[in-house]
């Protein structure tokens, strides 16, 4: 059996971690257009900010790809794939012959329709490790950034940034930050917590022109920026998929066995949407622990075995310039506030399921509540009352308690 | 009022170098001793309520508490000690009769240690117990008198009902309710996986225990609780408890207050209700009455088990386990002064009855005298705290003994003796559940197998260091015997020779 | 499979398996010394109400969606044991918005720690399982 994977992140990663589990012997052979070994790129942020380097950004040791007996083709762009020979074609015009392929390609930044986005004097997406040693390499203390996007990648990018003392201007079309990711008052928490560290906003804004300089927005008012950074959201890279005539500009659609509509190929991670099993929904959640679940479910079904990954939601834990944040699945149903002093703390209750929550501040435990979503347990089955206060194993029952610690 | 002050007999000494105010003593302390105090960051203790029962001195991870006994005293008096000062005050205020646990801590001598045993050299080789088999296994029960033919010249090998035990060792009676479940189910544990015995004491038997009950005596006392053919027939013998050596002459009383849930249940009285044992049997009020009682007994379980009776060692006791002897009963169990329990009257507890180490051997001398030894067995309990006091109580005449204070030990009591109260902070002497938890009879039953294999090992090494291979030959083999500092009356008594003799 | 069973029915509540847990992984050679004026931050925390009590420490899953989740590869399964490079981490929280039992703690240099059965330390008991006075945790090596 040949398995070739078409990107090197935590999809592809978990796709060969999935193979090997089930297939010690296969070929395996990995393309990645990017030079690097595997890195985390939620870390590209933390580089920027100094906090780590590239040693440290490795998601997996030294020895991996040997270890696990993979050839790494590194700067290699898959142009096409000939479904019906099961071959991958090489931008070189080369091509590998397969016989299970797993697209893990990922996503790539997106870019707003804005009026003279080209003439930027100095633009950068911030979504690579090159994104990231590009900004680092040219940013100053006394750059003016403006950052177009105030979701997670827009805001680390600030965060990231701030380290240098530059001054920094986040805007965004939306009326709040991390509008994905949090409600009205979270979002103001995270807001104001930032703002007090210099960061400016600019929210609820659409820029209606850039210059080489400027961004003047649709009210006349302007910013002047030394560099522009574009982090407008992310779209999946699908055309390999698209180019076999499969409809997958809004993200490839995979089975339970994360197969695609074309016999032997398979897709994980960025480029894949699936059901958010919290709102029903189906779409791409582009998050680091789907995107390896996914590859490595893919993994393992290449390879013979069975295994479906079944509870994605959304989820992202995420500290900005010192506060914690995490929230997960949807903002949807009743509403519970139990934030206590200094923290934020909603939990979103819908048929008897917890279907979401948003946790500032004080996050520890969080993974009791994503639990209690991604097993859809019966809030009626626990103590509510007492999970609200604090997630704890406690508001389970004494036998619901005894199947997770073991013992009497 | 003032005059009622005494002050604490404990201290708490806490090393503030190595506290670091984990606060385990505070949690684990029922008499709530310690206390933290957040604005100093520092433990404190309320030293009135110590009872020095050393938990928190054993749970206490960096070795920062002690307790010792107050240096603060009454002026120094031979005659008037402050023990006696302190109970006058006590007896002054509340007008109550005092009350005590565990067994008579008064200094009266102690046979066993004042006699020594012998060993073989040169003429009489010993035996390597690592070598040769010595037989520690024994039997309790009715022996017969002569040996038996059948018309073919066969041996006749029916006996009485017996009971088989791997030591010469048993649990004494221990009532559930005046130790906790976990108590009770980490010694009925432990006598199924040593072979030998537990004794339910008069509370009955926990439904969930009957399981062991083929080595489980149970036992009818004067107040009858939890006493029904199933239970009858639960146990491997039936122990009438005629009296208790740490409180002779006197009945038992477990306040209402502690009957409750499985307990009352278990004793098949009401929640609430006071549980109390009259002084005597209103049933027995003579050798004639107590057979009637052995024999109503015997005939419930259809002769299959042997009957005990357990009698407190007093002044007349050979008279008494004479007329036992007579009464048909199998087994006379002979508890002596120093024998402990869950509450007693400490004027009863420190001055009524006589030492086991006298009793056993006037008992089993004039049991001999009379020609009866071979129809009962005689148990020895009060006190026998190592394997050497039970050599010591084999030679004298015992054919097992009985212990309960020393396995007690062994699941954690520390000998406080304030089990009356019903907060032992090692979970046995109390129905408290958040106390009785402290005690899992996993480790609990281990523990008690640990010292009793132990016991068994050492009792080996004794007997065949005295050239002995049988408990048989050991039992009333009182020349392997001498005493040290005794006068000729005790020497006469105990029926042993003086050191050197 | 080592891994640690809590036995709820005989925990006391005496947070000692707190202390043990935070003195094995201090370093210090006396406990005194080591725990002594600090609010300690061990890796395995009791949980407590009334009369119920039970502790909580990583369960080392056979499918351990803290590892899968990490995302900086500083989480991974040694011997079966899920283990923390601590250098590595950033502290992004991700495995505590994953692990089901909370059992992945903050600490005060910001990456995160949990318990890896004190196999950092000298390998054999963990110090909880030893400091426990009752068997309310219990050591497993079942397969």
């Amino acid at each position: 059996m040949k398995y070739v994977i078409v990107g090197n992140s935590a999809a592809g990663i978990g796709g060969v971690e999935g193979i090997r589990s089930v297939d010690r012997s296969g070929e395996i052979v990995m393309f990645t257009d990017e030079p690097y070994h595997t890195y985390s790129r939620p870390l590209i942020s933390y580089y920027l900010q100094g906090k780590t380097d590239i040693e440290k950004m490795s998601y997996r040791p030294e020895g991996f790809y040997c270890d696990n007996n993979v050839r790494l083709e590194r700067g290699v762009k898959v142009a096409a794939i000939d479904a019906e020979n099961r071959r991958v074609v090489l931008d070189s015009g080369a091509s590998e012959s397969y016989d299970k392929l797993l697209l893990a390609t990922g996503s790539r930044a997106a870019t707003p329709p804005i009026d003279g986005l080209e003439n930027a004097a100095l633009l950068f997406h911030f979504l690579t490790l090159d994104d990231a040693k590009a900004l680092k390499s040219i940013v100053a203390p006394n750059s003016r950034v403006l950052i177009v996007g105030a979701g997670l990648i827009g805001l680390k990018c600030a965060e990231g940034l701030s380290a240098t003392g530059c001054s920094i201007t986040v805007t965004d079309i939306a009326g709040r930050v991390l509008s994905a990711a949090l409600d009205e008052g979270g979002a103001s928490m995270v807001q104001r917590h930032m703002e007090q560290q210099g960061i400016r906003f600019r929210l609820n804004d659409r820029i209606a022109k850039i210059t080489k300089n400027r961004a003047t927005f649709a009210g006349g008012q302007h910013v002047d920026f030394d560099i522009l950074v574009v982090a407008a959201g992310v779209l999946p890279n699908t055309e390999l998929m698209c180019a076999l005539g499969c409809d997958a500009q809004r993200g490839i659609r995979v089975d339970s066995l994360s197969q695609t509509e074309v016999p032997g190929i398979y897709a994980a991670g960025d480029c894949v949407r699936c059901c958010d099993i919290s709102s029903g929904q189906e779409k791409i959640m582009a998050i680091l622990p789907n995107a390896y679940l996914q590859g490595e479910a893919a993994g393992v079904n290449m390879a013979g075995g069975n295994k479906s990954f079944e509870t994605p939601i959304p989820m992202n834990a995420v500290t900005l310039m010192g506060l914690r944040v995490i929230s997960a699945g949807t903002f949807a149903g009743e509403e519970h506030n139990a934030g206590d002093e200094g923290a934020y703390k909603k939990l979103f209750v819908e048929d008897n399921l917890l279907k979401g929550y948003i946790l500032i501040g004080h996050v520890e435990r969080a993974g009791i509540y994503t639990s209690l979503i991604t097993g859809k347990i019966p809030l009626d089955t626990i103590d509510f009352d007492l999970m609200k206060a604090q997630p704890q194993l406690m508001a389970f029952s004494r036998s619901g308690r005894q199947k997770m610690l073991g013992g009497q | 009022m003032p005059i009622d002050f005494l002050y604490p007999k404990f201290e708490v000494v806490r090393n503030p170098q190595r506290c670091i105010a984990c606060r385990v003593c505070e949690r684990q302390c029922a008499n709530e001793v310690h206390r933290f105090d957040p604005a100093l960051n520092l433990m404190e203790s309320d030293e009135s309520k110590c009872v020095d029962c050393h938990r928190c001195v054993s749970l206490c991870p960096t070795r920062a508490l002690k307790i010792v006994e107050t240096d603060h005293a009454f002026r120094k008096n031979a005659n008037w000690s402050g023990e006696i000062i302190s109970e006058i005050y006590l007896q002054a205020k509340s007008g109550g009769v005092l009350l005590s646990s565990m067994g008579n801590p008064a200094g009266h001598p102690i046979y066993w240690d004042k006699l020594l045993i012998n060993a073989s050299q040169v003429t009489n080789p010993s035996i390597d117990p690592l070598r040769e088999p010595i037989e520690t296994k024994t039997f309790l029960g009715k022996k017969t008198h002569d040996i038996k033919r059948d018309k073919n010249g066969h041996l006749v090998t029916e006996t009485s009902p017996q009971l088989e035990i791997s030591m010469p060792v048993m649990f004494s009676a221990m009532s559930y309710g005046s130790i906790s479940y976990n108590a009770h189910e980490c010694l009925a544990r432990a006598a199924a996986e040593l072979g030998i015995y537990y004794n339910t004491g008069e509370g009955g038997l926990h439904e969930d225990f009957y399981r062991y009950g083929a080595h489980t005596i149970v036992q009818v006392a004067s107040g009858r609780f939890g006493v029904h053919k199933d239970y009858l027939e639960a146990g491997a013998a039936i122990e009438i408890k005629m009296g208790q050596g740490a409180k002779p002459g006197i009945g038992g009383h477990l306040p209402g207050g502690k009957i409750v849930g499985d307990i009352a249940k278990t004793r098949m009285i009401p929640e609430g209700s006071d549980a109390i044992s009259p002084a005597p049997h209103h049933d027995i009020y003579s050798i004639e009455d107590l057979r009637q009682l052995v024999y109503s007994l015997k005939e419930a379980t259809g002769y299959r088990k042997p009957v005990i009776v357990k009698i407190a060692a007093v002044h007349n006791v050979a008279a008494i386990a004479s007329g036992i002897a007579r009464s048909g009963a199998d087994i006379i169990a002979i508890d002596g002064f120093r024998g402990g329990t869950g509450a007693a009257p400490t004027r009863i507890r420190d001055h009524v009855g006589i030492p086991i180490e006298l009793a056993l051997a006037s008992v089993d001398d004039r049991l001999r005298e009379e020609g009866i030894r071979q129809d009962v067995s005689l148990v020895a309990g009060g006190s026998v705290r190592s394997s050497a006091d039970i050599v010591k109580a084999i030679a004298l005449g015992a054919d097992a003994v009985y212990v309960a204070t020393a396995p007690l030990l062994a699941l954690g009591c520390h000998l406080c003796a304030t089990c009356f109260t019903g907060k032992c902070n090692w979970g046995i002497a109390t129905q408290e559940p958040e106390l009785v938890k402290r005690l899992n009879p996993e480790i609990g039953f281990l523990r008690l197998v640990n010292l009793l294999t132990a016991w068994k090992h050492e009792i080996s090494e004794m007997m065949g260091g005295m050239g002995i291979n049988s408990i048989e030959a050991l039992k009333g083999n009182r020349l392997m015997l001498r005493g040290v500092g005794l006068n000729e009356k005790e020497l006469q008594i105990l029926g042993v020779r003086h050191a050197g003799e | 499979m080592k891994r640690i069973t809590v036995n709820e029915k005989w925990c006391l509540g005496c947070h000692l398996c707190e202390y043990y847990c935070a003195f094995a992984n201090s370093g210090g050679e006396d406990m005194a010394k080591a725990l002594k004026g600090i609010t300690i931050q061990p890796r395995l925390r009791i949980e407590q109400a009334g009369c119920i009590s039970f502790a909580v420490a990583c369960r080392h899953c056979d499918t351990p969606l803290c590892v899968k989740s990490c995302i900086t590869g500083s989480l991974s399964v040694r011997d079966g044991v899920v283990c923390v490079d601590r250098e590595k981490c950033v502290g992004c929280y991700t495995c505590v918005m994953v692990c089901p039992y909370g059992a992945v703690m903050p600490s005060e240099s910001g990456a995160i720690q949990k318990c890896e059965l004190c196999t950092q330390r000298s390998p054999g008991i963990p110090a909880c399982v030893s400091g426990c006075p009752n068997g309310a945790i219990v050591l497993e090596n079942g397969g």
